[in-house]
């Protein structure tokens, strides 16, 4: 019998590895797994190399993990954050820089068997042509560059050859599961979450809601065997909300 | 010179959309545009992370933690409005199923080069604004015609890094609007109270005039 839910968040991140890649889902506040990123630090990992489109917002989910220095490495596409800003410049955090649509892209294709593509994103650009500073050394001077990228003329228009993200772990957080693993998410929320999911050879899904014995197979915006394990938690709210006493 | 204030040129703006059009407005000067709409003229405007179909900001009191716009504050959505995963979002955006991408710039060239995501020694974040510039069949940008100091931001070579080469193909700024045709710069249109010498006067970019 199928059954992927685990009674908790710590349970749940138990494959979780210091050094770890790992695609952590959302955008603003909406979809982010903050229970499973909470029991990722209880757990004390580190080195992490993470892929999300931030570095957080306020202080808590990927703002708590570069806080507490567990990013080694942030592939996103607007870190945006000056505590990032301050370890990118003090050499202590490594920077990738991916235009949004190709950090999507990059990250099906992670999870579709896609073994690169070409897009028409950043051409003419610094993140095609190589240069924007990765690293930066205790000098404060730039230690490592981006490479250039592989470019290509189709149909008459200059493209940038990209590669798949695939990544060992997938924090991602969605509205409803089922124990099958299938998932279906809300609104804003569903952004970078099943991407995260189908990318890597570990995704772990928190949820506000159970339904089973399952789904109904045309609400499922993420088919079960993309996903590992689900813990069904409490939503980390926003403080507006939890000021208001609660919402919906 | 007084050039237009930025309601003026929201509204201007605005004027060019059309009924039925599917519309990514930016941060900033484009996100007012959405105010100015005329009656009767349905857009409905994409965000980036997920939605097409965003109204305006959610009022205090009825935020949904699950809706929030690119800019990541809480939005509302009007009658049409979609909600999907973000390669399906930029699916609609670089494979030009929306009609027009109308951004804020740094600096514009003279070719229709465009610069807006990153000034040298801040952090960069480029968000979708790459994705934008290549997929849109329309390419809109505007922005105040000088910067702070007073420098143009219509140049003749972009000094900031590239969003996209040659990509705009409008420019609306307080003073005028400049179209983009074959990569070189014409102007269209003169704000009111506006002359063509005093836009020559505050361009850094060489121009041609339609008449």
């Amino acid at each position: 019998m199928i059954d992927k839910w685990l009674p908790d968040a710590l349970t749940a991140t138990a494959g979780v590895r210091s050094g770890d890649t790992v695609a952590i889902g959302g955008f603003g506040r909406a979809g982010i797994p903050y229970n499973l990123i909470d029991a990722v630090c209880e757990r004390d990992l580190t080195d992490l190399h993470v892929v999300s489109n931030n570095a957080g917002k306020d202080d808590d989910g990927i703002a708590r993990l570069v806080r507490e220095r567990r990013v080694r490495k942030l592939t996103c596409t607007f870190p945006g954050t000056t505590e990032f800003h301050k370890q990118y410049l003090g050499g202590t955090v490594e920077l990738e820089l991916v235009p949004q649509g190709t950090l999507a892209e990059r990250l099906r294709a992670g999870g579709s068997g896609i073994a690169a593509f070409y897009t028409p994103t950043a051409a003419g650009t610094i993140l095609a042509e190589g240069g924007l500073p990765s690293r930066y050394g205790p000098d404060g001077e730039p230690a490592a560059v981006e490479p250039a990228k592989e470019r290509r003329v189709i149909d008459g228009q200059e493209h940038v050859l990209e590669y798949p993200i695939k990544a060992d772990v997938a924090l991602v957080k969605a509205h409803t599961g089922d124990r099958y693993g299938n998932l279906r998410f809300r609104l804003s929320a569903r952004n970078f979450n099943p991407l995260c999911a189908m990318a890597a050879r570990l995704a772990i899904a928190e949820v506000e809601f159970a339904r089973d014995p399952g789904l109904d197979p045309d609400d499922i915006h993420l088919p079960g065997p993309f996903v590992d394990h689900v813990v069904q938690v409490a939503p980390r709210l926003d403080k507006i909300f939890v000021e208001r006493g609660g919402v919906r | 010179m007084t050039g237009m204030s930025s309601d003026a040129l929201a509204a201007r703006v605005a004027a060019d959309l059309r009924d039925g059009w599917y519309v990514n407005l930016g941060l900033g000067l484009p996100t007012k545009v959405a105010d100015h709409v005329a009656p009767g003229v349905e857009v409905l405007f994409h965000s980036e992370n997920g939605l097409m179909g965003i109204g305006v900001v959610a009022p205090p009191g009825s935020e949904d933690p699950d809706l929030c716009d690119a800019n990541k504050q809480y939005t509302t959505l009007r009658p049409g409005a979609v909600a999907f995963d973000s390669s399906i979002s930029f699916a609609l955006v670089r494979g030009g199923h929306l009609d027009a991408a109308i951004l804020g710039g740094l600096q514009v060239s003279a070719t229709g080069d465009l610069a807006n995501w990153y000034v040298p020694g801040g952090l960069p974040g480029v968000g979708g604004a790459m994705d934008l510039v290549a997929g849109s069949p329309r390419t809109w940008v505007v922005m105040r015609h000088r910067d702070r100091a007073g420098r143009s931001k219509v140049v003749q070579t972009c000094e900031y890094p590239l969003t996209g080469k040659e990509v705009v193909d409008r420019v609306y700024t307080d003073l005028c609007v400049f179209d983009v045709v074959d990569r070189r710069l014409v102007l269209t249109e003169l704000a009111p109270g506006v002359t063509t010498d005093q836009v020559r006067a505050a361009t850094d970019a060489t121009f041609e005039t339609s008449r």
